[in-house]
């Protein structure tokens, strides 16, 4: 039998209204299926899914796998892992591609375990080069650095992507997709995790994330008291403060306020970045600003490299001033 | 109880010298530090054993230098120490990782109760070792854990998950990742650094001594290959100023406030104001 070259995109549905990464997946894996004459195939597991059927139904899945059932009720990686596992062993997808959440994560790395193959994090870009290999494009060695990454061997292959990497298609409610319902697996339990509770909190970030104006400060601020500066500056300016790891760590800031890999994904209209190197963690959660102002001592930071402006000064000593400046042109 | 402890050793700074003809990092020319994700989980376990009593053993995989991150950890209060250092082991993506991990728990600690790991190493942060792992073990696991408590045998943890606060519980064996955000790590003692690095109990061991398959470790057991590794290059063509802090505010706002107005939806052309 000709072996069909499905690409799977597993629904992460929890948060839909915040998080697109999965219509965003659905629209990449449409392009590389197109040119691997290949079926893009939705993966939708859960209890009460009918409605994220029909939204990654018009959003590019040709086919859809649900797996609508009471067992899986709890939205838990462990459970669902096995799930994909059952579901991917039966039907050998080429490819599946999960969005890099927290629960993606998670996921992803569980059922490539039980799969046995590899798994790349936080890809940036996906493609196919001109021998047809299924190229992975993701940072690397926690420095500065970007990997292309291919599995020669080890299938499916497998990848979480960054929110924000790739464009969503439009809703398109005539799209008709194949729709397989299937059961779980016979006797399917999780990994012997109970969940007792859970609710969502508030404030995470999310105006964070959604900021048109975000200021990003790094340890070249130089202490945390100079760091607070900058929630002035954002007061001012009317956006949020985001933060670079290594603040995060001296406890400058809190955790919401990370953004990179590992923390939020911006995608500001504005950005100012004082005292950031940047340094891959950092800018992979930054999508494409269109004005950038960056402020370092060194001219030749990542970060001041990537600046539509690029200010070299100390960082804090030009959010005092502009804090002043801003306040005497009346925005206060 | 015993406990096993997965310590990194990670660069010091965020920015690390590469070598660009090889695309190798420099990894010597870094210092290095115990990952403070990892430096958490340590102290989670730590705690445990004061409350409760318990054998904490750390493990980490890495060069010869990480031997100073496990004598770090034995300082803090870990019993014992094992480096996992061997060329072969060398280029491991996170399946042979955990793999190798696997193996080592399995020869070193094989009655172990409780796995705790950093849920991200501030130098990859790819964050799937942990659950990888509790996987090649068969271990109920959680990340991202920020509080946990044990009665008897049942662990119950809080974990945030893209913005869910959750509440698991689970029996032991069991594995946890933390957050760096947790667990706030103990000063290491002076005198405690001292005696670890006088006499602590820090072991080194090869893939031999893990029994591990050489077919499912380092490079040879990684499912990827980097076929191309470069610094992403910097797009733009952007303008420099330069000079006193206040000189270059008020040159940002001359030649680029009516740009920055335009994006903040704002007047900040200092005139008047209704």
């Amino acid at each position: 039998m000709n072996q069909e070259r499905a690409i799977w995109v597993v629904g992460d549905y929890r948060n839909y209204f915040q998080n697109r990464v999965t219509l965003q997946l659905l629209a990449k894996a449409g392009e590389l299926a197109a040119k691997m004459d290949g079926t893009v195939c939705a993966v939708v597991m859960g209890h009460g899914v009918e409605e994220w059927v029909g939204e990654y139904q018009a959003h590019g899945a040709q086919r859809i796998y649900v797996m609508d059932h009471p067992l899986l009720s709890e939205y838990l990686p462990g459970l669902f892992a096995r799930a994909l596992e059952s579901l991917a062993r039966q039907r050998r997808p080429e490819i599946i591609l999960i969005g890099a959440t927290s629960f993606g994560k998670e996921l992803a790395a569980r059922a490539a375990s039980r799969l046995g193959t590899g798994l790349t994090a936080d890809c940036v870009d996906l493609y196919l080069d001109q021998e047809g290999r299924f190229v992975q494009v993701a940072p690397a060695y926690g420095g500065n650095l970007l990997a292309e990454i291919v599995f020669p061997r080890h299938r499916p292959q497998m990848a979480t992507v960054r929110p924000g990497a790739f464009a969503e298609m439009p809703h398109d409610a005539s799209a008709r997709a194949e729709i397989i319902r299937l059961d779980p697996p016979a006797g399917l339990s999780g990994d012997g995790v109970r969940l007792v509770s859970c609710r969502r909190l508030g404030y995470q970030g999310e105006d964070l994330e959604n900021a048109k104006v975000v200021i990003c400060g790094g340890r070249g601020l130089g202490s945390r008291k100079k760091f607070k500066n900058l929630h002035e500056l954002a007061r001012l300016l009317g956006g949020e403060v985001g933060a670079t790891r290594p603040v995060v760590h001296a406890d400058w800031a809190e955790e919401e306020r990370l953004v990179g890999q590992a923390g939020k994904h911006i995608k500001p209209r504005l950005l100012f970045s004082l005292g950031v190197s940047g340094a891959i963690q950092h800018t992979a959660g930054i999508a494409d600003p269109e004005f950038t102002i960056a402020v370092n001592k060194n001219p030749l930071a990542v970060m001041m490299q990537k600046a539509d402006v690029a200010i070299k000064a100390d960082a804090h000593q030009v959010a005092l001033a502009l804090i002043r400046e801003l306040k005497a042109r009346g925005s206060s | 109880m015993r406990i096993v402890v997965f310590v990194k050793q990670v660069p010091a700074v965020s920015e690390l010298p590469w070598d660009a003809k090889t695309g190798q990092l420099r990894r010597e020319a870094a210092e290095g530090m115990m990952d403070p994700a990892a430096k958490r989980a340590l102290e989670a376990a730590l705690r445990l054993k004061d409350a409760h009593g318990a054998q904490v053993i750390v493990i980490s995989m890495g060069p010869p230098s990480a031997e100073e991150t496990l004598r770090e950890a034995v300082a803090m209060g870990a019993d014992r120490g094992f480096l996992l250092c061997d060329p072969r082991l060398a280029g491991a993506d996170t399946l042979a990782t955990s793999y190798t991990l696997a193996r080592a728990v399995g020869a070193l600690s094989p009655d172990f109760d409780l796995i705790l790991l950093g849920c991200h190493s501030a130098d990859s942060e790819t964050g799937q070792v942990g659950p990888h792992l509790a996987e090649e073990l068969g271990l109920p696991a959680a990340a991202y854990v920020e509080k946990m408590a044990l009665k008897g045998r049942k662990l119950t943890v809080e974990r945030v998950s893209d913005g869910w606060l959750e509440t698991l519980e689970m029996d032991l064996p069991a594995l946890l990742t933390v957050t760096a955000r947790a667990f706030r790590p103990r000063p290491v003692p002076m005198t405690g650094l001292e005696q670890a690095f006088g006499q602590g109990e820090v072991f080194i061991l090869s893939a031999a001594d893990l029994r591990a398959d050489p077919e499912h470790v380092g490079w040879a057991g990684s499912a990827g290959r980097i076929i191309k590794i470069y610094a992403p290059a910097a797009q733009k063509k952007g303008e420099l100023i330069q000079g006193t802090p206040k000189a270059c505010v008020r040159e940002l706002m001359a030649r680029f406030g009516d740009r920055l107005g335009g994006l903040l939806a704002k007047d900040l052309s200092g005139e008047e104001q209704a």
